[in-house]
């Protein structure tokens, strides 16, 4: 019962954001700051990360193909088959969940309980949507491209480590990238990112805004706010994989 | 004027504000007055309509909130400036793009005419130089000037301030107590100051409403407050040893 309410909730609050806008010179301009906060500051993280996990992915797949009848070629297809359909799109945004969700919800939060927001009201803004609409929609145009550099990336950190390794050769490996591509594997991705990071902003946007008392509940509210948008990450992956592919 | 009729608010079934019926005069400053705890800013967010009231109505002049549409409703919170009781300035914005910031949302001004006009709404709260510092960069007093200069940016009508000088030195307290009564009668504002701060209430207390447990207990202006034969009053204006002291001697 009581998560009905929580969901009945979000529900209105997701019919908030996307109500009547502020002159959209403000809400352009506040796109660009949110890009970039959100955004290409998450950039390092997804790099360094995609780097490493490519790696491993490489090492990992090498080590476990004890069988000389295996083609050394599939060292690259897996890699590349994990990396482009799980782990850019899906892992890749319950680690933004992670970091931009909690900075989400404590900003607004913080808002909240400083009477920011109420100011705002004062003055005739539509707060919720001046505030909210804004870090999602950067977060959905911006996650479809952090997909793809995670992608390059982590293919390159699998080819470098399974080169220096010795594991695999070049063109062995790069076999393995073309073999049995599919395209729609990538537009499903690319799908799912956008719908991942509409979660891992909603959901801490709508937990900073309920805030109620002071610090320690801004802290609180974020990080459930992490945990519950990467739970709701995870299902709706696996909604959208069952509906998708 | 600002009048407020057969207000009732509760939260969970527990009241808070009981049947409160009030003026607030143009060009004065209105002080609601009362103990922490007692009701006065959900008085005040009653008025400016950030919480929502069970019962009753709010006038601002002719207009009957009640009879408002979303349309009219926006347009009267331009005529609306809040200064909430941390100052609420906005921490991502400098001091300047504060100020700024209802000029941005309401106004067709250029960007160098919002300059000027926030430039100009430092300067009468007597702030210069921390144009482009941020809150968490000026001190508590700056921060409540901050506030009071965006507050009047747009020229507003109705000035709301809830606790503008708590938390300040009593220097600090008396120069905001001034600036917010220079100002009212400066652009004939309607304003209406929370405070629990004698200082203010005899120095700056033109009409005076106090409240207790959420009822209207008395009304009245600074000149007769001393005189009032209100127990609750008496008991709130005079706990401190200072006062009593005062008393004996007036
Ligand atoms: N949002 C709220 N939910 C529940 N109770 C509230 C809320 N806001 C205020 N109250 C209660 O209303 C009473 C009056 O509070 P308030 O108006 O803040 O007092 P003060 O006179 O100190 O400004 C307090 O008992 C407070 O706990
Ligand atoms: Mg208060």
């Amino acid at each position: 019962m009581k998560f009905l309410i929580l969901v009945g909730n979000y529900v209105i609050f997701i019919k908030k954001v996307f109500s009547k806008q502020e002159k959209n010179r403000i809400f352009f301009k506040n796109i660009g700051s949110e890009l970039e906060k959100l955004g290409f500051n998450s950039i390092p993280l997804v790099l360094i990360i995609s780097f490493f996990i490519g790696a491993v992915l490489t090492l990992q797949t090498a080590y476990n193909m004890a069988s000389p009848l295996l083609p050394r070629y599939l060292i690259g297809y897996l890699t590349r088959e994990t990396l482009l359909l799980e782990f850019s799109s899906t892992i890749v945004s319950v680690i933004l969940a992670g970091k931009i969700g909690s900075n989400v919800a404590s900003e607004i939060g913080t808002m909240k309980i400083t009477e920011q927001i109420e100011a705002l009201e004062a003055m005739g803004v539509n707060s919720i949507s001046y505030l909210v609409a804004p870090k999602i929609i950067s977060a959905m145009l911006i996650n479809p491209i952090l997909y793809i550099f995670s992608v390059f990336i982590g293919i390159i950190g699998g080819l470098l480590t399974g080169i220096l390794s010795g594991v695999v050769n070049f063109e062995d490996f790069i076999q393995g990238l073309h073999f049995s591509f599919n395209s729609y594997y990538v537009v499903y991705s690319i799908i799912k990112s956008f719908v991942f990071a509409f979660i891992f902003t909603s959901i801490p946007a709508f937990y900073g805004y309920n805030v109620q008392g002071g610090a320690l509940e801004v802290g609180k509210a974020s990080t459930r706010a992490v945990v519950d948008s990467s739970i709701a990450i995870l299902i709706a992956n696996l909604i959208l994989t069952q509906i998708l592919l | 004027m600002v009048k407020a009729k057969g207000l009732y608010k509760s939260f969970d079934g527990r009241t808070v504000l009981t049947d409160i019926n009030v003026t607030f005069e143009t060009s004065k400053v209105n002080l609601i007055i009362g103990q922490s705890g007692s009701g006065k800013t959900v008085l005040l967010k009653s008025l400016i309509g950030l919480v929502g009231i069970d019962e009753g109505t709010v006038f601002f002049d002719d207009k009957n909130i009640k009879n408002l549409d979303n349309k009219q409703l926006k347009d009267l919170h331009t005529e609306i400036g809040v200064v909430f009781q941390g100052g609420a300035l906005f921490d991502s914005f400098s001091v300047i793009e504060n100020v700024k910031f209802p000029l941005n949302l309401f106004s067709n001004m250029t960007e160098k005419e919002k300059i000027e006009r926030a430039r100009f709404c430092l300067n009468r709260v007597n702030l210069d130089d921390v144009d482009n510092l941020y809150p968490a960069e000026i001190s508590g007093g700056m921060k409540k000037r901050v506030a009071i200069a965006r507050a009047i940016v747009l020229n507003p009508k109705y000035l709301f301030c809830d606790e503008p000088n708590s938390g300040l030195d009593p220097v600090n307290s008396i120069v905001i107590d001034n600036l917010i009564h220079e100002i009212t009668h400066e652009y004939n504002m309607t304003t209406i100051v929370n405070t629990h701060d004698m200082n203010s209430v005899f120095e700056i207390g033109e009409n005076i409403v106090f409240i207790a447990d959420g009822n209207k207990e008395w009304e009245g202006n600074k000149d007769n407050i001393a005189q009032a034969d209100n127990k609750k009053l008496n008991d709130f204006i005079f706990s401190s040893q200072l006062y009593k002291k005062i008393r004996e001697k007036l």
